[in-house]
C-alpha cells in the first residue's frame, strides 16, 4: 500500500493478570485499516476479539493490560500515550460503539444530555452549536431530533442503537470502533442498521473496525475479514475471498454452522467441542483438538500465518514446506 | 396419530394493565391465536422483539393466565385441571427451556440436583437407583457424556452449550410431550448452535416429544421445524408447513423478515427504508393490521379491519387482506 493505513496495528498481545498467573488473550495480532475501510473481526465468546478492540481504544483496564505490540492511529502509537493524550484524539478523532446501547446510555438523563456532555468535554462549543450538531446527527442516522428530549428507556432497541452511533458520529471521526452493535436487535432490525452503517460511512468517509460473532452479518458489508481464535488470528484477508474460498478449518467451520433459507436442508454438524481454555491453551494449533482436518504433527506444531489463496491462514495445511517435495 | 392434537389454542389472549387511575391502559401482547401443535412435531414460533412469542409460550406454560382464550391440551381445557396433582402432571408433559443458560441453573448445586429434584416431583415412582440411571439416561440423550461425570460438575464447569443441553435433559427428565424452547440457542455461540438444534431433532425421533421452537432466527427455525408460525404484534401473521411458507411466503412481514436474514451466499437486496424498524401500536390498538404502517402493500381496508388468518392453500394460512 502506497499512502500509510489510518489504523496499524502490530503484533499486539494483551494479558489478563489473574491468581495462576497471566492468561494472554490476544497473541501477536496484525490489523490494518485504510482511510474508509471496513474491517470485521469474527470470532466466538472468549477469542479475544472485545479485548483486542479495547487494545485498540485505549480502554483496557486492570487487570487487562497490553503487553507488547503498538497501535499506530495516523501514525502516533496509541499504546505509550497517556490518558490525557488519548482524550485529545477520543471522540474527535476515533469514538468507540458499544454492544448494548441499553447499558452505555445514561437511563435518567436525556439522549440531548449526553450529546452536550461528550461535546464538552472534547471541545469548546456554545449551547446553540452544541444543539445544532446533536440534532445534526440525529437526523443522519433517521431519528427525529425530538428525540434528543427522550430518555433511552423511550426509545426502541433499534433506534438507541442508532443514538449510539449518531453520538459516535458528532465529531465526525476518522475512525468508528463498533462492538457488536446489532446483536441485541432481531434480523430486521440489525439488517436495516447495517445498511445505515454503511450508508453512512459512505456519506461521511470514516473507516470501521467491526467486531461481530456473526460472520455472514458483515458478509456484504465488510471490505477485509480477520478471523480470530482462542487469542490469535487464524485468517485474514478480503472479505468475499474467505467467504467464497474459506481457507483454515476454523473458517469453513464456521461458515458451515450458518444454516440457509435457500437452497436443500441439509444436515449440519457446527463444530464440535468447545475453545480452549486460555489459561492453558493446547500445544501447537489452538484448533486442532476440534478440528476436522487434524494431523498427527498439528499438537506439536505451532502453525504460522501463512499466505492462502488470496488470504492468510494459520494453518499447516498452507504452510509453504507442505508444496515443496523432500528431498 | 389421533385426531385431538397434542396442544390447540382457541383465541388465545393476554392482556397486560399498564399505568393508574385515568390514564390505564392495555398492552395487548397476544391477541386471539389459534395454534395447533401435533405429537412428534417441531413447530417454530418466529417473530421479533415484542411479537409476543414469549408470552404465548408462558401462557402455555401457565406463567401467566390467558385474558381471554382456552389452551387445550390433549382434548382437555387447561381452566379445567384441578388440583395440583393435575397442575404439576401438566407441567412435567410441558415444560419449558430458557433462552439463558448462565442464570437458569442453580450455581451452588451440581448439575445432578436440578435433574433429579425433577425426577422426584414429577416421577415419585422412581427410587433412589432408577432416579440416578434415569438422570444418567437423560444426560446421554442430550448428547452429555461421560454422563456420570457430567452430572457430578457444576454449572460454571461448563460452557454454555453444556448449560444448556442441561436445561434440555432437566426437562426431559419428565418425559414430556411438548419441550417449550423459548430462543433455547440465540445465548450460544455460532458453532454451538447446530448441535443444540440437532439435539432438538434427535429427541423428536427418540423420545418421540413435540418441541415449540421460539426463535427470531428464521434460518434456524427452517433447519428444525415442520411447521412454521410467523407472530407480528401479537398476532399470528401467517402459519403452514415451513417449506411451503418459506418458498410462497404470503404474508409481507414474512417476506420482509425473510429478505432481512443475513446469507452469505446470497446478494443484498433490502434497502434501509424497507426495514423501518418502528415497533407496532400495542398498548390500546385500534383496529385494523398492526403491520400496515410497515407495509408497502397497505390499502385502506387495512386501518380498518383487521385481518383474520385465513387458509389460502391447505394447512397454510395467512393474515392479509392482500394475500388472497
Amino acid at each position: 500500500m502506497s499512502a500509510e493505513p489510518l489504523l496499524d496495528v502490530r503484533d499486539l498481545s494483551v494479558a489478563y493478570d489473574g491468581d495462576r498467573g497471566p492468561v494472554t488473550a490476544v497473541e501477536h495480532v496484525d490489523l490494518t485499516v485504510r482511510r474508509g475501510g471496513f474491517t470485521a473481526v469474527v470470532g466466538e465468546s472468549g477469542c479475544g476479539k472485545s479485548t483486542l478492540l479495547f487494545a485498540v481504544a485505549g480502554l483496557l483496564e486492570p487487570p487487562a493490560a497490553v503487553t507488547g505490540g503498538s497501535v499506530r492511529f495516523k501514525g502516533r502509537n496509541l499504546v505509550t500515550m497517556t490518558e490525557r493524550q488519548l482524550n485529545v484524539l477520543r471522540w474527535r478523532d476515533f469514538s468507540v460503539v458499544m454492544q448494548s446501547a441499553m447499558n452505555a446510555l445514561n437511563p435518567v438523563t436525556t439522549i440531548g444530555a449526553q450529546f452536550k456532555d461528550a461535546m464538552d468535554a472534547h471541545a469548546d462549543l456554545g449551547a446553540r452549536e452544541i444543539r445544532d450538531r446533536s440534532r445534526e446527527v440525529l437526523e443522519l442516522v433517521g431519528i427525529d431530533p425530538v428525540h434528543l428530549r427522550s430518555y433511552p428507556h423511550q426509545l426502541s432497541g433499534g433506534m438507541r442503537q442508532r443514538a449510539m452511533i449518531a453520538m459516535a458520529l458528532l465529531f465526525t471521526p476518522d475512525l468508528v470502533i463498533m462492538d457488536e452493535p446489532t446483536s441485541a436487535l432481531d434480523v430486521v432490525a440489525q439488517r436495516s442498521l447495517m445498511v445505515q452503517i454503511k450508508e453512512l460511512q459512505e456519506l461521511l468517509g470514516f473507516a470501521i473496525v467491526f467486531v461481530t460473532h456473526d460472520m455472514s452479518l458483515v458478509s456484504h458489508f465488510s471490505d477485509q475479514l480477520l478471523v480470530m481464535y482462542a487469542g490469535r488470528v487464524v485468517e485474514a484477508g478480503p472479505t468475499r475471498t474467505v467467504f467464497d474460498h474459506p481457507a483454515h478449518p476454523y473458517s469453513q467451520g464456521l461458515l458451515e454452522a450458518f444454516p440457509s433459507i435457500r437452497g436443500p436442508r441439509v444436515e449440519l454438524r457446527g463444530i464440535p467441542g468447545s475453545p480452549p481454555d486460555l489459561a492453558r491453551p493446547p500445544a501447537g494449533c489452538r484448533f486442532a483438538p476440534r478440528c476436522p482436518l487434524v494431523r498427527p504433527d498439528c499438537h506439536d506444531r505451532e502453525p504460522g500465518l501463512y499466505p492462502a489463496g488470496g488470504a492468510h491462514a494459520r494453518c499447516v495445511l498452507h504452510a509453504p514446506d507442505q508444496v515443496e517435495v523432500p528431498s | 396419530m389421533t385426531d385431538v392434537p397434542l396442544l390447540q389454542t382457541v383465541g388465545l389472549t393476554r392482556h397486560f394493565r399498564m399505568g393508574t387511575g385515568l390514564r390505564r391502559a392495555r398492552l395487548h401482547a397476544v391477541d386471539d391465536v389459534d395454534v395447533m401443535i401435533r405429537e412428534r412435531e417441531i413447530v417454530a414460533l418466529v417473530g421479533e422483539s415484542g411479537s409476543g412469542k414469549s408470552t404465548f409460550a408462558r401462557l402455555l406454560a401457565q406463567v401467566h393466565r390467558p385474558t381471554a382464550g382456552e389452551i387445550h391440551y390433549r382434548g382437555r381445557p387447561l381452566s379445567r385441571l384441578r388440583g395440583r396433582r393435575e397442575k404439576l402432571a401438566y407441567h412435567g408433559d410441558v415444560p419449558m427451556v430458557f433462552q439463558d443458560p448462565f442464570s437458569s441453573l442453580n450455581p451452588a448445586h451440581r448439575v445432578a440436583h436440578g435433574i433429579l429434584r425433577g425426577l422426584k416431583l414429577h416421577r415419585p415412582e422412581l427410587d433412589g437407583p432408577a432416579r440416578r440411571a434415569e438422570a444418567e439416561r437423560v444426560t446421554e440423550a442430550v448428547g452429555l457424556t461421560p454422563a456420570a461425570e457430567v452430572l457430578q460438575r457444576f454449572p460454571y464447569e461448563l460452557s454454555g452449550g453444556q448449560r444448556q443441553r442441561v436445561g434440555f435433559a432437566q426437562a426431559l427428565a419428565y418425559r414430556p410431550k411438548l419441550i417449550l424452547a423459548d430462543e433455547p440457542v440465540s445465548m450460544l455461540d455460532v458453532s454451538i448452535r447446530i448441535g443444540l438444534l440437532n439435539v432438538m431433532t434427535r429427541l423428536r425421533e427418540t423420545e418421540g416429544v413435540s418441541v415449540l421452537y421460539i426463535t427470531h432466527d428464521i434460518a434456524g427455525a427452517r433447519y428444525v421445524s415442520d411447521r412454521l408460525l410467523v407472530m407480528y404484534g401479537g398476532h399470528v401473521v401467517e402459519s403452514g408447513p415451513t417449506e411451503e411458507v418459506l418458498a410462497d411466503a404470503r404474508h409481507p412481514y414474512t417476506r420482509l423478515l425473510l429478505s432481512a436474514v443475513p446469507d452469505p451466499r446470497a446478494p443484498l437486496d433490502v434497502g434501509a427504508e424497507a426495514a423501518r424498524t418502528d415497533p407496532p401500536q400495542l398498548i390500546d390498538p385500534a383496529p385494523g393490521c398492526r403491520f400496515r404502517a410497515r407495509c408497502p402493500l397497505a390499502v385502506d381496508a387495512c386501518a380498518q379491519v383487521t385481518p383474520r388468518l385465513t387458509e389460502l392453500a391447505p394447512a397454510h394460512s395467512a393474515a392479509c387482506h392482500m394475500a388472497a
